[in-house]
C-alpha cells in the first residue's frame, strides 16, 4: 500500500513529536519510522506513516496537521511518498 | 527507503525554489460538435466543454494537496474553431458568438485560460479561416479568458505570406480593441510557424485534429530550482554544468510525469504528452534569465547568451526524456520578457535587444514572447517580425511564434503592466525601416530545401 510521508520543520520545543504523535492515532493513522536531526536549534523530523485506515480523508488530513503545526509554530507537511520516490529513484 | 535529506530537498524545491506543475491541460476534440445552425453549434460545444472538464480543476486540486505540490494552472485547449465553425459561421461576427460560448464554458469549469480559438493556414486560407481570423479582434476583446493562436507556416509547406499580412493587421487591430487595458488582448494572441498538436502552454495551446477525443497534457516548470543547483557548481567546467542541469531536469519531469499519471487515472482520461519547459514567472527567483545569468554572464543579452541558452536548452531535454516516456509540445525554455524578471531588468537597462531575443528563438523554445513594442508600429513591420521568426522555425525545423504587443498609446522607455503570470515589461525599440513592399508581394514562401546543410 501507498506510504505517506509526514515532515515537522520548524524551532525545536517540549513535545512537538507527542502532539503530532495523538493527532495521528487519534485518527487511526499508524507510524512506521520515524528520523529526527536538530540542526542549529532547528527542528527536522520524517515520519513514514500508513494513512491507508485512517479515519479522515486525505485532503483533511492534509489540513488538520497544516493546522495543528500552526498552533505548535511549525511547518507540518503531509505528501504521498510518490513524489520523493519518483524524484530521487530511477 | 527515501531518507529525510531526499524529502528536504524535494520540499526546499517547491518552498524555497518555486517547484511548481505550471499547468494541466485537458484537450478536448469539438469535431463531434459541428453543426450548420449557428446556436446548435453554440449548444453542443457549451456542454461538451462542461461536460468533459467539469472535475478538472477538483482534480487538480486534490492532486495538490495529496503530493503538497503546486499545480499552478489547469486550463483546456479546444479543436482549432475554425474547422469547428466552418459550416456554421458566415461572417467574422458569427465567430465571434463561439468565442463568447468559450468564455462562458471555462468560467463554468473555473479553469484560467482556454485555448483553440485558432485558424491552421500554413498553406492557404479557407473561407472560414479567414472569418475566423478577422474576427480575432473582436473575440479577444470580448472576452476574458479565451486565447487565439494562427499557423502561418511549416517546415514542409513554407510560410503563407498572405496570412502574415493579415495577421500583422490583426494583431495591430487587437492591440486597438484593447487598448484600454494596455493591448492586453495581444497577449492572448500567439502566431506560430510549426506549431505543435499537443501543447498545454497557453496561449497557444489546441487540440490538434490528430489527438484523440480528450487528452490530458502536463507543463512543468523548475527555472528556480535549476538556477539554485548551478549556484553550487559555480566555476566549475561545462561538463559539469552540464550534469547539473541534466540532473535536475529530470528531478523536475518526474514530478510533472507523477502529476500527468495521477489527473488521468483520476479523470478516466488518457494521457498524452509532458511538455518540458522551463517556464519563468515573473516571481523574483523563477527566472531563465537568472539561470543564464548565473553560468557567467553579467547580463542576459551579453555576448554568449545564445550558446548558454542553447546548452541549457539542450540539457533539459536530454534530462528530461529520460524521466518521462512521452516528451512533447514545445519542450524547451521560455523566454517570454514580460513574465522573467531577469529578462524585464535586461531589457530596462538595455543589454537585451528585441535582435538579441530572435537570435536566442534560435535555440531554444518558443519564440518572440511577450515583447511590448510602440503602438506606432506598423501592421507591415509586425508581419515582418512574424515572417523572420517564422523563417527561422521553417528553417531549421522547430516551432517558433511571435507574441508582441504594440501598446497603443505608449512609446519606448513606457512601462506596461499586465498583471498577474503575465508580468509588465518596458516598451521595446523596434528596427525603424519598412519592409511594407516586401509583406505586400502576396503568395506564399516556399517550403525549404532540407540538403545541402551550411
Amino acid at each position: 500500500m501507498k506510504k505517506t510521508i509526514i515532515t515537522v520543520v520548524g524551532k525545536d520545543t517540549v513535545g512537538i513529536i507527542a502532539r503530532v504523535c495523538t493527532y495521528l492515532a487519534e485518527n487511526n493513522v499508524n507510524i512506521e519510522d520515524i528520523s529526527q536531526t536538530i540542526v542549529q536549534e532547528y527542528f527536522n523530523m520524517m515520519m513514514i506513516v500508513d494513512a491507508n485506515q485512517s479515519k479522515k480523508p486525505f485532503a483533511e488530513l492534509v489540513k488538520g496537521l497544516e493546522a495543528l503545526g500552526e498552533e505548535i509554530g511549525v511547518k507540518i507537511r503531509c505528501q504521498h511518498e510518490d513524489i520523493f520516490t519518483k524524484m530521487h529513484r530511477i | 527507503m527515501i531518507n529525510i535529506f531526499e524529502v528536504n530537498e524535494t520540499n526546499n524545491m517547491i518552498e524555497k525554489e518555486s517547484l511548481d506543475v505550471r499547468t494541466i491541460t485537458l484537450g478536448i476534440s469539438l469535431l463531434d460538435c459541428c453543426d450548420a445552425d449557428l446556436e446548435t453549434l453554440n449548444q453542443k460545444i457549451y456542454n461538451k466543454i462542461t461536460t468533459v472538464a467539469k472535475d478538472l480543476v477538483k482534480t487538480g486540486e486534490d492532486i495538490e494537496l495529496s503530493y503538497g505540490i503546486p499545480i499552478v494552472n489547469k486550463r483546456i485547449s479546444v479543436t482549432p474553431i475554425a474547422l469547428v465553425g466552418g459550416q456554421a459561421c458566415r461572417t467574422p461576427e458569427d465567430f465571434v458568438t463561439i468565442a463568447r460560448t468559450l468564455d462562458a464554458a471555462a468560467k463554468a469549469t473555473g479553469v484560467n485560460f482556454l485555448g483553440g480559438y485558432s485558424a491552421l493556414v500554413s498553406k492557404g486560407m479557407t473561407a472560414a479561416d479567414e472569418n475566423l481570423i478577422r474576427s480575432i479582434p473582436m473575440a479577444l476583446k470580448e472576452t476574458e479568458r479565451v486565447c487565439s493562436s494562427v499557423n502561418i507556416g511549416s517546415t514542409k509547406t513554407g510560410i503563407n505570406m498572405d496570412a502574415v499580412k493579415l495577421m500583422g493587421e490583426i494583431v495591430l487591430a487587437t492591440a486597438q480593441a484593447t487598448k484600454e487595458q494596455d493591448s492586453l488582448g495581444c497577449a492572448k494572441l500567439v502566431v506560430f510557424c510549426n506549431a505543435p498538436d499537443d501543447n498545454p502552454f497557453m496561449a497557444g495551446a489546441f487540440h490538434g485534429v490528430t489527438e484523440a477525443d480528450a487528452v490530458i497534457n502536463v507543463g512543468v516548470s523548475g527555472p528556480g530550482v535549476v538556477k539554485h543547483a548551478l549556484e553550487a557548481v559555480r566555476g566549475e567546467n561545462f561538463e559539469v554544468l552540464c550534469e547539473t542541469v541534466k540532473k535536475t531536469a529530470f528531478k523536475v519531469t518526474r514530478v510533472g510525469q507523477l502529476v500527468a499519471k495521477e489527473a488521468s487515472e483520476r479523470m478516466g482520461i488518457p494521457f498524452g504528452i509532458l511538455d518540458l519547459s522551463l517556464a519563468p514567472t515573473p516571481a523574483v527567483g523563477d527566472s531563465v534569465a537568472d539561470i543564464l545569468e548565473e553560468m557567467g554572464l553579467e547580463s542576459v543579452g551579453a555576448p554568449g547568451t545564445t550558446a548558454a541558452l542553447a546548452l541549457l536548452n539542450d540539457q533539459v531535454k536530454k534530462g528530461g526524456v529520460m524521466a518521462s516516456s512521452y516528451v512533447g509540445g514545445l519542450s524547451g525554455a521560455f523566454i517570454p520578457v514580460s513574465e522573467d524578471q531577469g529578462m524585464i531588468n535586461a531589457v530596462a537597462k538595455g543589454a537585451l535587444t528585441l535582435e538579441k531575443l530572435e537570435a536566442m528563438t534560435c535555440v531554444c523554445s518558443v519564440g518572440l514572447d511577450m515583447i511590448a513594442i510602440p503602438g506606432s508600429t506598423s501592421a507591415a513591420t509586425i508581419s515582418g517580425i512574424i515572417a523572420d521568426e517564422a523563417a527561422i522555425g521553417m528553417v531549421n525545423q522547430k516551432t517558433t511564434a511571435v507574441r508582441v504587443i504594440p501598446v497603443i498609446g505608449k512609446e519606448v522607455g513606457d512601462r506596461v503592466e499586465f498583471g498577474g503570470l503575465l508580468g509588465y515589461a518596458p516598451v521595446q525599440p523596434v528596427n525603424p525601416y519598412s519592409c511594407e513592399k516586401f509583406i505586400s508581394r502576396g503568395g506564399r514562401i516556399p517550403a525549404p530545401i532540407h540538403s545541402f546543410k551550411n
